[in-house]
């Protein structure tokens, strides 16, 4: 994808800023954009370390399963073909989801798409679950979304908390149609190869 | 509003209680197990980190130089056929590809709009129910280094515009 995407992005907006002269600009968000992936990067690292850490303590214990079974039923329609160990990973992730720890969601994400990576029979390719998850993690569901709830609430809204249903309402069905729309071109995919 | 206060800021503490305590009473090795997952850890993100830096100079690019703007202006007729609120199309641009130039814009549009004002509300649902999608793909993917994606961006962005959609929606039949 990025083999793509990444020379429209540079292309585009290198030429732009050359012709409309915005070229100061253009020169300080390179470097703004490299400190920013670096101070991302850092972040990341403590965090990255901080959960993947926790998980393995949490993947030699029974708690995981207990939650895992909680979700095993969605989980099973979602994801039809997994073996029970991605199925823990990918429980894992997405409770850190629904709890708002987005600082947890990607490492414990990263870990199951190795361990599908694993499972999967053509390394270059996306393996149909590994597609699910993407999209599933690409949608948010939260049960508190705080970013925006703090955002709002600095901002001195009367009710920072009022958007907290019309968010339910709207990632349920955004998840809902993406898990569809996937499904629905894994499919097609596969009459296509037939 | 405390009420959320606290039950947001209790997850992460309860959730690393609970494993540690489960560890402790299942008499699990904790900090070996913890070290060997930390570990990894390392690895995962020094995996990513090449990936992050040429997205964020290209998404930099795209911002600074000015075209993201033309462009905005370019598809702004349209939504006025389609009764899409303008004042949102620069958020709905920018969040799939970028998350911290999105919460500096939807910042900007609660203050030029209101927080409480509906396109202050519609920002924040739209803020709250969809990602960062390109960043999403990019870091998901790059870690395991596979070098087709199928159709998961196409999709992906599919589920951004329904997101954009639904919440504009949303926010104007709960209003």
């Amino acid at each position: 994808m990025l083999n793509i995407v990444w020379p429209i992005f540079v292309i585009i907006s290198f030429s732009y800023g050359i012709f409309s002269g915005n070229l100061e600009n253009l020169n300080s968000s390179v470097f703004n954009s490299v400190n920013d992936a670096i101070n991302l990067t850092i972040s990341l690292l403590g965090t990255m370390c901080l959960w993947c850490g926790i998980m393995q303590i949490a993947n030699k214990t029974s708690v995981i399963d207990k939650l895992t079974k909680i979700l095993k039923p969605l989980i099973r329609i979602i994801f039809p073909k997994i073996n029970t160990k991605i199925e823990k990973e990918i429980s894992m992730n997405m409770i850190a989801n629904i709890l708002g720890l987005g600082n947890a969601a990607t490492p414990l994400g990263l870990k199951a798409m190795k361990s599908m990576q694993e499972e999967n029979p053509k390394k270059e390719i996306l393996s149909d679950s590994m597609l699910m998850f993407i999209i599933i993690n690409t949608a948010s569901i939260q049960i508190i979304p705080t970013t925006v709830i703090a955002i709002r609430n600095s901002m001195g809204s009367s009710n920072p908390t009022a958007i907290v249903v019309p968010i339910w309402i709207a990632s349920v069905i955004t998840a809902t149609a993406g898990i569809i729309i996937t499904k629905i071109f894994i499919k097609l995919d596969k009459k296509e190869k037939k | 509003m405390q009420m959320v206060n606290f039950i947001s800021n209790l997850a992460m503490p309860l959730m690393i209680l609970i494993i540690v305590i489960y560890g402790v009473l299942e008499k699990v090795k904790i900090f070996d197990n913890f070290l060997e997952g930390a570990k990894e850890g390392i690895k995962i993100t020094m995996s990513i980190f090449p990936t992050l830096i040429g997205l964020f100079v290209a998404i930099g690019a795209l911002r600074s130089s000015g075209i993201l703007d033309l462009i905005i202006n370019f598809v702004t007729p349209l939504l006025n056929v389609v009764n899409f609120p303008k004042e949102i199309m620069p958020l709905a641009m920018l969040r799939p590809i970028s998350g911290s130039s999105s919460i500096a814009i939807a910042t900007d549009i609660m203050k030029n709009y209101g927080v409480d004002s509906q396109i202050g509300i519609i920002a924040s649902t739209i803020m709250g129910s969809t990602e960062t999608t390109l960043y999403t793909i990019a870091i998901y993917t790059s870690c395991i280094k596979v070098k087709k994606i199928r159709f998961v961006l196409g999709v992906a962005l599919l589920a951004d515009v329904i997101g954009i959609v639904t919440s504009v929606a949303v926010c104007r039949i709960m209003s």
